[in-house]
């Protein structure tokens, strides 16, 4: 299986090409069989990958060279390690649920097939950025997922707010990658080469032996800055384009505006896969990290502080997608957080139970938003008689949001907890487990919104058919058993993936902290029931809280800030420069042209046809060059 | 004999040529002043090849050729005329402004 690996990427890439080339013509039947298939077998190989890896430990890279040029090479292959195996399966398996799931979500649009194109594009790229052996390569597929994702959530262009959403998305993205490429360039000045293998290996000898950079015959670099420096420097860069993936803070603006994308984008993009991308490159970078303790503590704030950021926000949005990207934030939060802290196990574990029941989550909303043509909260409600199945797979997926025990998401963020408190972190610690407070406030606040109660609109709603079913009933399958790969009782992911012993930390278990979560959890969905549920007294808490509600409710005014710090002065600035443009550079050019055109214009009436004008010209003409040539030979 | 009196003689049937050629409004006689042009230039010619300090025969083909060159042109000249009157029944050179802006 492990010789096949490459296949898992190219399925889908394959699948691209033919829906690309045949798929106006195909059935929408036959579209999906085509994308699904190729998904499909990629998650067979996958899981044979992951046994075969398990077993094994990480196998060394498959590399062909691509470029040379000077004394350099640059190479193109992939890699197969306990982390990026772990990737294949998840993206995989989501990415065929989520496939599954658009043909119903997506049937009778007339650019089906476009959206099978993009998405079969989408997982190619991810699944390249995830098996691939070198940051060069990570980057170009790092850069055709948000390539992607921009077609994605401006699939359904004509409407104005998903346009915008899409441009947003891909120039905050665009910000991060910016830090993540000047990273990567000063990783290869460093290390002279862009091979992971390669960087880990100097990183290693760095931090060992104190050697200098300029050991390695790059100079430009030392007379810059000294070992320490270059480290942290780079960790941050690279942890910026982080940033602007997985929508930390400040950079988590695009998230929640992406939700004007169809339902299963933002489930496989938005929740499973691309915004978990800089989680995973903060991993596969660990080493990086590792060596330099200002990067690490910076991933480990802005985890923390995004966590609890974004939470606070998602208490009060009355769009049921934006509530979860809120949660996404909030939750790509905490698995930076356990980057930052040094808990690698924790945080990859909760990337994965996340990425299921966040998936989960956001086909259940698809499914109801399918049902009853709305997003917003407040005229959903009772639709626990009308749709059964997504209202129990909801409620699966929610309550591992909220970290209740045993759903997945407890054991996943009950690791990061206990890894942030033993590290020392308390405040840190403490703004975690006041997000999972809001956490699941906010999840029962949709929960009770949604499915409790009557309903207030007049659509009839049902569920969809099995290709919609299906794919719920699966991930709550997997959203309520996903955690027990990570107990206490059996970390079978912990050993899996850390094959060549312990990476980061890795905490033992403490029954307080875990009891302490579970009851946090429990108390916000208390807190949910008598606000949302019986209660009923939203309104009035709202209004009790004046001004922190609105704050939340205007996501702190993240948007208006931006716009009058940044957006604000560039405009100003681009309009004065197009000012200039317009005026004075296009208006001298335009001068030139305008000074031909009338003398031309006012020349061309000297051409009246008039024969003998024409001959008394020339015959003066004549004479005056005779008298002129008369001149300079000096007969004159 | 001397060599200026041919030149003026030359000097002056060009600048008639030229005067009727540039003023006269009848086809005619603008071809006929085209004509003494070319002639003025054959009288040049030929005084040219009989006065220089090594007379020779040159010039005198070269005339030879101008009078064969001047009644070609003729021709096409009284061909276009003669069409030309027949479509437009003037022989006004004003008339011939077609080829304008």
């Amino acid at each position: 299986m492990i010789g096949l690996t490459w296949l898992v990427p190219v399925l889908p890439l394959i699948a691209y090409v033919v829906l690309l080339a045949t798929g106006k013509r195909m059935s929408e039947m036959a579209i999906t069989a085509i994308s699904v298939l190729a998904v499909l077998i990629g998650l067979i190989i996958s899981i044979g990958v992951v046994a075969a890896v398990g077993q094994h430990g990480p196998y060394a890279p498959v590399v062909y060279n691509w470029l040379a040029f000077g004394q350099t090479t640059l190479t193109m292959g992939y890699q197969v390690t306990n982390l990026n195996a772990m990737m294949l399966l998840v993206v995989t398996l989501v990415s065929t649920l989520v496939f599954l799931f658009s043909k119903s979500y997506m049937h009778g649009d007339e650019r089906f097939s476009r959206f099978y194109q993009y998405l079969n594009l989408f997982v190619f790229s991810m699944l390249g950025l995830v098996i691939t052996s070198n940051l060069l390569e990570l980057y170009i597929f790092w850069e055709l997922v948000g390539v992607c994702s921009y077609l994605l959530v401006g699939f359904w262009y004509f409407k104005p707010e998903a346009a915008v959403a899409a441009k947003k998305a891909f120039i905050v993205t665009r910000i991060g990658d910016v830090g993540l490429f000047i990273g990567i360039i000063l990783l290869y000045l460093g290390t002279g080469s862009f091979d992971f293998t390669v960087v880990f290996s100097h990183l290693h000898h760095f931090a060992s032996a104190q050697a200098s950079l300029g050991a390695l015959g790059h100079d430009a670099i030392t007379r810059l800055m000294n070992v320490q420096t270059w480290v942290t420097l780079t960790a941050l860069l690279v942890f910026v384009g982080a940033v602007g993936k997985s929508a930390q803070f400040p950079l988590h603006v695009w998230l929640p505006d992406a939700m004007e994308g169809p339902t299963p984008v933002s489930a496989l993009i938005h929740a499973a896969t691309m915004v978990a991308a800089g989680v995973y490159l903060v991993a596969r970078m660990f080493p990086l990290f590792e060596a330099s303790s200002t990067a690490s503590e910076t991933v480990a704030i802005i985890g923390g502080v995004t966590a609890i950021f974004a939470a606070s926000i998602g208490l009060t949005q009355r769009d049921i997608k934006r509530v979860i990207a809120y949660s996404t934030v909030s939750q790509l939060g905490y698995m930076m957080l356990a980057m930052g802290v040094g808990a690698y196990v924790s945080g990859m574990f909760h990337l994965m139970t996340h990425a299921f029941f966040k998936a989960l989550l956001f086909l259940a909303a698809g499914s109801v938003i399918h049902a009853l043509d709305t997003q917003d909260l407040f005229e959903m409600g009772g639709l626990r008689k009308y749709m059964p199945i997504t209202h129990a797979t909801f409620l699966a997926g929610a309550l591992a949001l909220s970290g209740i025990p045993p759903f997945a998401g407890f054991w996943s963020k009950d690791d990061i907890l206990t890894a942030t408190f033993d590290s020392g972190h308390y405040v840190l610690y403490a703004f975690g487990l006041i997000a999972a407070f809001f956490t699941a406030v906010y999840i029962f606040r949709v929960y009770f919104l949604t499915f409790s109660g009557t309903y207030k609109g007049s659509k009839h709603p049902h569920e969809g058919g099995w290709v919609m079913t299906l794919p719920l009933l699966v991930l709550g399958l997997l959203a309520t058993f996903a955690g027990f790969i990570n107990t206490p009782f059996a970390p079978i992911l912990s050993r899996f993936l850390q094959p060549n012993g312990p990476v980061g930390i890795d905490p033992p278990a403490n029954w307080g902290l875990m009891a302490v979560s579970a009851v946090v959890g429990l108390l916000g969905i208390g807190l949910a029931y008598s606000l949302y549920g019986g209660g009923k007294r939203a309104d009035a808490w709202a209004k009790r809280m004046g001004f922190l509600y609105a704050l939340s409710y205007n996501k702190w005014y993240i948007d208006e800030l931006y716009a009058l710090i940044i957006v604000l002065p560039v405009v100003t600035l681009a309009e004065g420069l197009q000012f200039f443009d317009r005026w004075i550079v296009d208006g001298l050019v335009r001068l030139i042209g305008e000074v031909g055109y009338t003398g031309g214009v006012s020349l061309k009436y000297s051409a009246d046809g008039q024969i003998q004008t024409y001959g008394l010209v020339t015959a003066f003409g004549l004479a005056a060059l005779a008298l002129v040539a008369l001149r300079i030979g000096g007969v004159l | 004999m001397a060599l200026q009196p041919f030149l003026a003689l030359g000097a002056v049937l060009f600048g008639i040529g030229l005067y009727g050629a540039l003023t006269k409004r009848n086809l005619i006689i603008v071809l006929i002043s085209i004509e003494m042009m070319l002639n003025a230039a054959n009288i040049n010619l030929v005084a040219f090849a009989h006065f220089l300090p090594k007379p020779n025969i040159e010039g005198q083909v070269y005339a030879l050729f101008n009078i064969a060159i001047a009644a070609a042109e003729v021709a096409v000249g009284l061909a276009i005329l003669l069409s030309f009157f027949r479509a437009r029944n003037t022989s006004d050179v004003r008339d011939m402004n077609a080829m304008k802006w």
